[in-house]
């Protein structure tokens, strides 16, 4: 009995400090996703200007860039899969992962290969552990990208599809390299603090999309340089843009599923305190009953004995 | 107003700048340029790194030094895109 008054003390005390912990990642979070859902704000004006600025290039110049055109035949597809550096996030990771399988399954049914790229640790595990070939990887900023990691990952997933442009069948093309010849992107969509979708979307070639124009004047752009040249100058930023704002929204999607489940945690936590405290009380009122029992008992087995004699 | 442009200066990651201004200079891989209010639409790549002054209407001047910027400009003012626009330490002379 007071062996088992014990163990509950001991597991009484375990519950405690995992609820002290994971009461404090949720307040962490919470701090962060304010913080990142500020970030999205902040970036938002960049990412309407560099899009208005395309839109009037593009329905000024004709449109000539590898980054524009769909290639004839895609062999190889790259896939940028963002996940977190750390767990403790429910099914954020599992939910990535899961969404970047099934675009995985569909492409091989195409026929295409795939290359694989990865921010946060989570899916470089994931996918290591399976050793699965891994193309590049980018760890160490996922609750807090900067835009020199987006440009970091920009400039490499740039860099394969360029390549991937002269590869032939069984012959990486001229340069030697084996691109890819479309790039996809799968990150979480951060929708509401309760709701945060896993997103397979498509980041190149991009598609122009010719808005319908208001009537009246269109203004005339002049372009400095030659509209060609400042639309291959701007088209790579304007991808690295698209990263960036995948990395934050995903960020603020992480902590927002951080804080959920710890909050859960730290709620379930608090149930099974109760649980504990109710039977280690019982277990120990127990105990002291059958103490007294068995002195009651003793007692008047003496004195029955004492008034035989 | 007429003779006021509305200026923005945005960098990738916040909101840099805006307000209104008497005059933008600017130098784009072409050369130098500054735009006054009533500047024909412009679309133009600055020169790497730069900087950016915009010239208020007491006199005062703001300048940014500007990486991986481009330069639009439309009827309803201008915009001064970057990777990165921080405010320049005031020139020594």
């Amino acid at each position: 009995m007071a062996g088992q008054v014990q163990a509950l003390r001991r597991r009484i005390r375990t519950v405690k400090s995992t609820k002290k912990i994971a009461k404090a990642q949720e307040l962490v979070a919470t701090s962060r996703i304010a913080k990142a859902q500020e970030r999205v704000q902040a970036s938002k004006p960049y990412a309407e200007a560099i899009t208005e600025v395309l839109t009037a290039l593009a329905s000024n110049a004709s449109v000539d860039n590898p980054l524009l055109q769909p290639r004839e035949r895609v062999r190889r597809a790259g896939v940028l899969l963002i996940t977190s550096d750390r767990g403790l996030a429910g099914a954020y990771n599992a939910n990535a992962i899961r969404m970047c399988e099934q675009l995985l399954a569909r492409l091989r049914e195409d026929g295409k290969e795939v290359a694989l790229y990865i921010v946060g640790r989570k899916g470089v595990g994931y996918y290591r552990f399976r050793n699965r070939p891994i193309e590049t990887s980018w760890t160490g900023f996922s609750e807090r990208p900067s835009f020199s990691d987006a440009r970091a990952i920009g400039d490499a997933l740039l860099e394969a599809f360029i390549a991937g442009a002269d590869d032939e069948d069984g012959n990486y093309g001229p340069d030697g390299i084996q691109g890819v010849d479309e790039l996809h992107i799968v990150s979480t969509q951060f929708k509401s603090l309760m709701t945060q979708a896993a997103e397979a979307r498509f980041l190149a070639p991009m598609q122009v999309e010719e808005r319908e124009r208001e009537p009246g004047l269109r203004p005339a752009y002049e372009f400095e340089p030659e509209a060609e040249e400042l639309l291959n100058a701007l088209l790579p930023k304007y991808l690295n843009t698209r990263i960036y704002a995948a990395l934050l929204d995903s960020a603020a999607s992480e902590s927002a599923s951080r804080r959920r489940a710890m909050k859960s945690a730290s709620d379930n936590a608090d149930d099974l305190l109760k649980r504990y405290t109710r039977e280690m009380n019982s277990a120990r009122q127990a105990a002291i009953t059958q103490e007294i029992s068995e002195i009651v008992g003793g007692a008047n087995a003496l004195a029955a004995a004492g008034s035989d004699g | 107003m007429a003779n006021q442009l509305h200026v923005q200066v945005v960098a990738v990651e916040e909101k840099v700048w805006s307000g209104d201004a008497e005059m933008v200079v600017a130098r784009t891989t072409e050369g130098e340029l500054g735009v006054l209010p009533g500047h024909s639409p412009l679309l133009g790549l600055l020169k790497e790194p730069s900087q950016v002054r915009v010239k208020l209407a007491g006199g005062e001047q703001l300048t940014y030094d500007v990486a991986g910027g481009f330069l639009s400009v439309d009827a309803n003012g201008v915009t001064v895109l970057a990777e990165s626009a921080t405010p320049a330490t005031p020139d020594a002379h």
